[in-house]
């Protein structure tokens, strides 16, 4: 990790908690992308689907904006494992949605109001992400 | 007015994830990969958004509505339940073998490439798919 990574980090992170606190104190809503988007894409959110969409819009299309001012080149550096890709994608839908929440949700929204729920989830994902780090990289050399 | 906050908070969500990082899944993984090279960026982030998250929820407190209406969100239920804790294992295995959640996801929409696109359009299905999943879960804990 570079010096200024957590730099970087802090500035972010306090970007996206300013954006929870926005849709708080803005919108009376709790800001979770699982939540957002998984409303639109199943239904349940039919009530308010123009904010959930604007909300929506606003995060892809702000890097878009912003990556001009980058002098860096910008990649997710995504596994190029085809089944790897879909299975985690699945796996992150039918998770965050069952769970109710995921990293934004849960972990910043929800351990920021010492939420029982989302402190109970953040654990159990940290420790599944981990774990499976660990058994897919480290003991199977799969990603 | 809601639409303007709306957009407001989703641009100030996808600065975050792009400047702090987040849609590197090397970085993701590099925080969960404890017996790698640890890389401590994630808890920056987390860090870094908890922080006015938590003051937002005291000013809460002390503030009658929303800006634009309505209500506030109810206090959070407080069961844990089954689908609480096996939906946040399937979601966190997913997020540690890509390296990517739901936010990220759509802040790298634009750059992720067509794995990027493969990744969101799984995403979308396994949310689809999630009710049903849900029912076959309270089947089971029913059972036992």
């Amino acid at each position: 990790m570079m010096e200024q990574d957590w730099i970087w980090g802090l500035v972010g992170g306090g970007l996206i908690g300013l954006g929870g606190a926005v849709f708080l104190l803005g919108n009376g809503r709790v800001m979770g992308a699982s939540g957002l988007l998984g409303g639109l894409v199943d239904g349940s959110g039919r009530s308010n689907w123009a904010e959930r969409a604007v909300f929506i819009l606003a995060v892809v299309l702000t890097p878009v904006i912003l990556m001009p001012l980058y002098d860096m080149t910008i990649d997710t550096k995504l596994t190029d494992n085809w089944a790897v890709i879909v299975a985690a994608g699945l796996l992150v839908g039918i998770g965050s949605r069952l769970a109710n929440g995921c990293t934004s949700g849960h972990g910043v929204c929800g351990i920021s109001r010492l939420s029982m729920r989302g402190i109970v989830a953040t654990v159990f994902y940290i420790l599944a992400g981990g774990l499976t780090i660990a058994l897919f990289r480290h003991v199977w050399g799969v990603i | 007015m809601r639409l303007i906050l709306s957009a407001l908070a989703g641009a100030l969500f996808g600065a975050g994830l792009f400047v702090s990082g987040m849609t590197d899944t090397t970085k993701v993984q590099g925080w969960l990969d404890v017996f790698g090279n640890w890389d401590p960026t994630l808890a920056f982030v987390m860090g870094g958004a908890i922080v006015p998250m938590f003051i937002a929820w005291r000013l809460m407190r002390r503030q009658a509505a929303p800006l634009s209406g309505g209500s506030f969100p109810a206090p959070p239920a407080p069961q844990i339940d089954h689908r609480l804790v096996i939906g946040s294992v399937i979601f966190g295995m997913g997020w540690g073998l890509a390296g990517l959640c739901p936010g990220p996801a759509l802040a790298s929409l634009s750059y992720g490439g067509i794995g990027g696109l493969v990744f969101f359009a799984a995403m979308l299905v396994g949310m689809l798919a999630a009710p049903w999943v849900g029912v076959q879960l309270d089947r089971a804990a029913a059972a036992t």
